[in-house]
């Protein structure tokens, strides 16, 4: 304790920063989901598991889960593939290219919602040619899962891309001249290498697809019996229609919340793990 | 500790720096009133308060601005009880403004103040189909056929959308006047929607901008506005049976007291019924409250179908617990 105190920091201005830190992560996170806790466990144990046993709200949750999975795995390959295409190749209007991955995360949900819907449906080109063949995207999960797979997939390129940027290639070379084929030069050199970052990218689309609303909700039809209405949309219901039902709501964000915890829990161990067996 | 210290004091001051943007707004001394609506009146409150303005200033020489905020009726509401400093609230049906009665921010007795239970306007629940009604659609009954996709509402994420559900039960109840019919009537209703939207806009959107279903369930001052757009693509048909959707206004006593607005607040509702404002409302597609100007209007508003009102219903408190609230009539017959 007596080193920690005496011992001179190089870099000034620590106390004001941290001071800075703690201030903007208490009001920004720590106290809104503080009130999150509190709200939801003013309701008693056996009410609590009532409202969120419900069958709506079991198959919304359901519903968010496997469809955000889902979309998370088709980003997770496709996702690859482009963060592989970006680093490993130069071509004509690269960066273009690169620019528009960001284009989901800077682009406000709804618009994104709106937009897809209006694309998919009857009048939109690309509805009307998949129409030709049967298939109906908007208020369908297909629709959910693609809006889902919009929102998800610049997670996916973005992890993995300073992964691919790192790995030297000396390696790939030195095994396809020890006569490796191009699958086992994947499977062993490079696969290993970016597996963590991959599982990282798929869990962070997974977490955001988990609670996903603005670009959602115009495309899935919110329909219970359909199985396209997501659990924030019913959070969204509790509290604009009939009564404002906030024990509810706050019921449901919990859970949405310890799972999102686990989430981010998974994703770090494995990031420990992976940092461990590399040094 | 020292080192405490110091990062103690940095915590403080940056807090005092967070919370001094939060005061700013009671340093703006302009008299302003704000008026948090619902979706529909948008263009309908941007016309009115030019309207009260020019009024206003002639009357007393004072000048006023007026903010205006839309949104679901049942999430406005909840903005304000959450501390939105609404002067004035002017919602899609009453239960929402009961809500922020019952949160203590206006007094009781709102609903009895002003004329015909606070509603300066009213509607009703039409129907919209394609030009030259395809599909024959004439009354609640052509609703149920198999072949039919309906697009309306979802009553559960919109106040307004309950209207729409009470109009078809209501034409059920006077068909077969008993209970199981009527449910049976209303569920094979529900079975036709299509896409239940989040709110009338949303489900207005999905019917005329993505071309989805043959028939929208709407508010009739949705309806007129959609037909004066696109006359060639879409028409009004009018039900015989349907309700009279009231919209309620109330000045949110809490805050006018406090924003020392009382009196313009009050004098604000009040020019709502003044015959320049009931015109304003039927150009507008609502249904002005003064029988002589709805009678000048009668090519607009139909005034032979026959209409039912909340009371018919025992009121709100009444309806929401009957058919709304979590495993009500509504969720027995949709989710089945």
């Amino acid at each position: 304790m007596n080193d920690y105190k005496e011992s001179k920091r190089l870099i000034p201005g620590f106390s004001l920063t941290l001071g800075i830190t703690i201030s903007m992560l208490s009001v920004i996170v720590i106290i809104p989901l503080l009130s999150i806790f509190r709200y939801a466990l003013k309701i008693a144990p056996v009410d609590f598991l009532n409202i969120i046993l419900q069958q709506n709200i079991r198959r919304a949750f359901w519903t968010s889960i496997v469809q955000s999975l889902i979309a998370a795995g088709i980003n997770s390959l496709f996702g690859t593939i482009i963060a592989w295409v970006l680093v490993r190749y130069t071509f004509r209007f690269k960066r273009f290219f690169d620019c528009l991955i960001d284009i989901p995360l800077a682009m406000p949900t709804a618009v994104a919602g709106i937009t897809l819907s209006k694309l998919y449906s009857d009048q939109g080109w690309l509805g009307r040619l998949l129409g030709a063949f049967g298939i109906h995207v908007p208020y369908t999960k297909a629709g959910l899962t693609i809006a889902l797979i919009f929102v998800g997939i610049p997670f996916v390129v973005r992890v993995i891309q300073p992964v691919l940027q790192g790995l030297n290639s000396q390696y790939e070379e030195a095994a396809q001249l020890l006569g490796a084929n191009k699958i086992t030069v994947f499977r062993k050199i490079i696969f290993p290498e970016i597996r963590a970052a991959v599982f990282t990218g798929f869990s962070l689309a997974f977490a955001r697809g988990l609670g996903e609303y603005g670009s959602v909700i115009y495309i899935s039809g919110n329909s219970d019996k359909n199985g396209t209405k997501v659990i924030s949309y019913v959070i969204m219901q509790k509290l604009n229609a009939g009564a404002i039902d906030y024990e509810g709501a706050s019921a449901i964000a919990l859970v949405l919340l310890v799972l999102s915890f686990f989430i981010l829990l998974v994703t770090n161990l494995i990031q420990i793990r992976n940092n461990k067996r590399n040094y | 500790m020292k080192n405490i210290k110091r990062i103690l004091e940095c915590i403080f001051l940056t807090l005092i720096f967070v919370l001094s943007g939060c005061t700013y707004r009671n340093m703006n001394e302009e008299l302003t009133i704000y008026n948090v609506s619902y979706d529909s009146t948008r263009e309908l409150y941007e016309a009115y308060n030019t309207l009260f303005l020019s009024y206003y200033e002639e009357k007393t020489g004072q000048r006023l601005k007026v903010l205006q905020s839309h949104g679901g009726s049942g999430s406005q509401a909840r903005s304000v009880i959450e501390g939105a400093n609404a002067d004035v609230v002017t919602l899609a049906l009453a239960h929402d403004i009961t809500l922020i009665e019952e949160a203590g921010l206006i007094d009781k007795g709102w609903y009895d103040e002003l004329e015909g239970h606070s509603s300066p306007y009213t509607s009703t629940i039409v129907f919209v189909v394609h030009k030259n009604n395809p599909k024959q659609i004439c009354d609640w009954d052509d609703l149920i056929a198999n072949d039919i996709e309906i697009v309306t509402p979802d009553p559960k994420s919109s106040g307004g959308a309950c209207w729409n559900f009470l109009a078809a039960w209501y034409y059920a109840q006077q068909l077969y006047n008993n209970q199981e019919q009527t449910e049976g009537f209303v569920r094979s209703l529900y079975k036709n929607v299509l896409v239940m939207d989040a709110s009338a806009r949303t489900a207005a959107t999905t019917f005329v901008e993505n071309g989805q279903g043959d028939v929208l369930i709407a508010w009739e001052n949705d309806a007129i506005v959609v037909c004066e757009e696109y006359p060639d693509e879409y028409e009004i048909i009018i039900p015989s049976v349907s309700i009279l959707a009231q919209p309620s206004v109330a000045a949110v006593d809490y805050n006018v007291k406090r924003n020392g607005t009382e009196q313009i607040a009050n004098e604000y509702l009040k020019y709502l019924y003044s015959d320049e404002a009931q015109y304003l409302f039927a150009e507008y597609g609502f249904r002005p409250s003064s029988q002589k100007i709805l009678n000048e209007y009668s090519d607009r508003f139909n005034q032979d179908m026959k209409l039912c009102t909340i009371d018919d219903f025992g009121g709100w408190e009444a309806v929401y617990q009957k058919f709304f609230k979590d495993g009500g009539i509504f969720d027995l017959i949709y989710n089945e």
